[in-house]
């Protein structure tokens, strides 16, 4: 398989099979990802990190990433520090980073920003998350965390939870779930239920997927996905308040579960898993943090063409 | 009383069936004042014919090729293509939605990176075209009411 010079624009543009590939490539860089290995296989190379909108995970792992295989990182983390300020538009901004770099890693607030930077560059853009649009690397470190938890990616019944309407992870997720034909539940409220055209993709694809609105029969689960419930989509705060409260995972929503179920979120979380879940061997959601290391690097080896 | 009719052109081609009072839209997709500075444009609008009134476009000293004119089949979508040679139709053909539409359809998302001044012309890939879905290069978008979006 080769990648070089290919962009990471959204998970539809692998097929299942490139993405085993990835997350197996991934795997070999679990080493060098916890630091007990050294690399200089990207010795030479430079990123550029482009982050037009705030980002804790994304960027600092992209940027550690490229670093622990001895590449470069140039970039900005804010907008405010660019010629975007005196009005310069994204494909200008995008044509002179790719000047001074091998590979440009990118978030943008508006949705379809990562195609244009990639007809505009002719180096690989990666995308990061663009608005409501795609977070590619996001799905793509969710699904090595499921393998690397679980053993392999198929056969678990995976429940998605929280807010399945706007949440792009979750929808690129099910997307990706959907190719390995994984039992899948979603759970939300019903304003903010799973889109249909997703339902009806999934399902095309030969997914079994069961819809619900409460947190019963959590103990079928092997894989509980949670993401955050935002408080903006409700007009009222106190309507907020108890649909927040009614989808909370604390050790009282834990008691029946599977003993190897795990949770995963994407972070950041606000209230919607208590602190006192840390402590159980259900959380997973660091190791999944962590994860987007090995997984980045693989992705920028392989678009460098230093792994074929 | 004497009657003014458009005349017949000895060359060139004739866009029928365009619904009513869409001629001048079909212009301006079409890009032809432009492009064609020296051909003479007739159009008429509001001509009664067999299926009701519809307008028609009629291009002297130029034949245009399919690609050229399919783009106007998101507002002409029955519109035919006439090539006209010496006063004779020598080819007859109905548009065809392309497998992309550029420029023409704006894109319905105000968050879509389209919608601001990057120098990039919208972009759509038609997904089905019976019925007509489209589907933004962008940002994914699959707009509803297309013919509201037109530019």
């Amino acid at each position: 398989m080769n990648f070089k010079g290919r962009d990471v624009i959204s998970i539809k543009d692998f097929s299942k099979e490139e993405i085993l590939y990835i997350l197996d490539v991934a795997e070999k860089m679990l080493p060098i990802a916890e630091g007990k290995k050294k690399s200089n296989l990207l010795n030479g190379y430079i990123m550029a990190s482009l982050f037009f909108e705030p980002s804790t995970r994304t960027r600092l792992s992209f940027e550690a990433a490229m670093k622990r295989l001895g590449g470069s990182v140039i970039g900005f983390a804010q907008p405010g520090t660019t010629s975007l300020q005196k009005g310069e538009t994204l494909a200008d901004t995008i044509k002179t980073a790719e000047s001074y770099c091998d590979v440009i890693v990118m978030r943008h607030p508006k949705e379809g920003s990562a195609r244009l930077a990639a007809k505009f560059a002719s180096v690989p853009i990666i995308n990061g998350g663009d608005g409501a649009g795609h977070h590619p690397t996001q799905c793509l470190l969710d699904l090595f965390t499921i393998r690397k938890e679980k053993g392999q990616i198929e056969g678990n019944r995976v429940a998605l939870l929280g807010d399945l309407k706007y949440g792009r992870t979750v929808h690129s997720l099910a997307y990706a779930l959907a190719l390995f034909k994984v039992d899948m539940v979603f759970i939300s409220p019903p304003e903010l239920q799973m889109p249909k055209e997703v339902i009806e993709e999934c399902r095309e694809m030969g997914a079994n997927i069961t819809i619900k609105n409460s947190l019963e029969g959590l103990d079928e689960i092997d894989v509980l996905y949670v993401t955050r419930i935002q408080k903006e989509r409700f007009p009222d705060p106190e309507e907020y308040k108890k649909v927040a409260g009614s989808y909370r995972i604390d050790l009282k929503t834990l008691e029946n579960v599977k003993e190897d179920m795990i949770i995963m979120h994407p972070l950041p979380r606000v209230d919607e898993i208590s602190p006192e879940v840390d402590e159980t061997k259900h959380a997973a959601y660091f190791r999944q943090t962590f994860n987007g290391v090995p997984v980045r690097m693989a992705l920028l080896a392989l678009v460098l063409g230093e792994v074929k | 009383m004497k009657e003014l009719k458009v005349q017949p052109i000895k060359d060139g081609t004739v866009i029928d069936h365009i619904p009513p009072g869409n001629a001048f839209k079909v212009l301006k997709i079409l890009g032809i004042t432009e492009s064609l500075p020296d051909s003479v444009i007739s159009i008429a609008i509001n001509v009664v014919g067999k299926r009701g009134k519809k307008d028609i476009v009629k291009i002297e000293n130029r034949e245009l090729k399919a690609e050229e004119v399919d783009k106007i089949a998101l507002i002409a979508p029955n519109a035919t293509i006439n090539i006209i040679r010496n006063y004779e139709v020598v080819e007859k053909r109905r548009v065809e939605v392309p497998d992309e539409i550029v420029g023409i359809v704006k894109c319905p998302n105000p968050n879509c990176i389209s919608n601001t001044r990057e120098p990039i012309k919208t972009r759509f890939i038609v997904k089905s075209r019976q019925p007509l879905k489209i589907k933004c290069y962008y940002c994914e978008r699959e707009p509803e009411d297309i013919s509201s979006l037109i530019m």
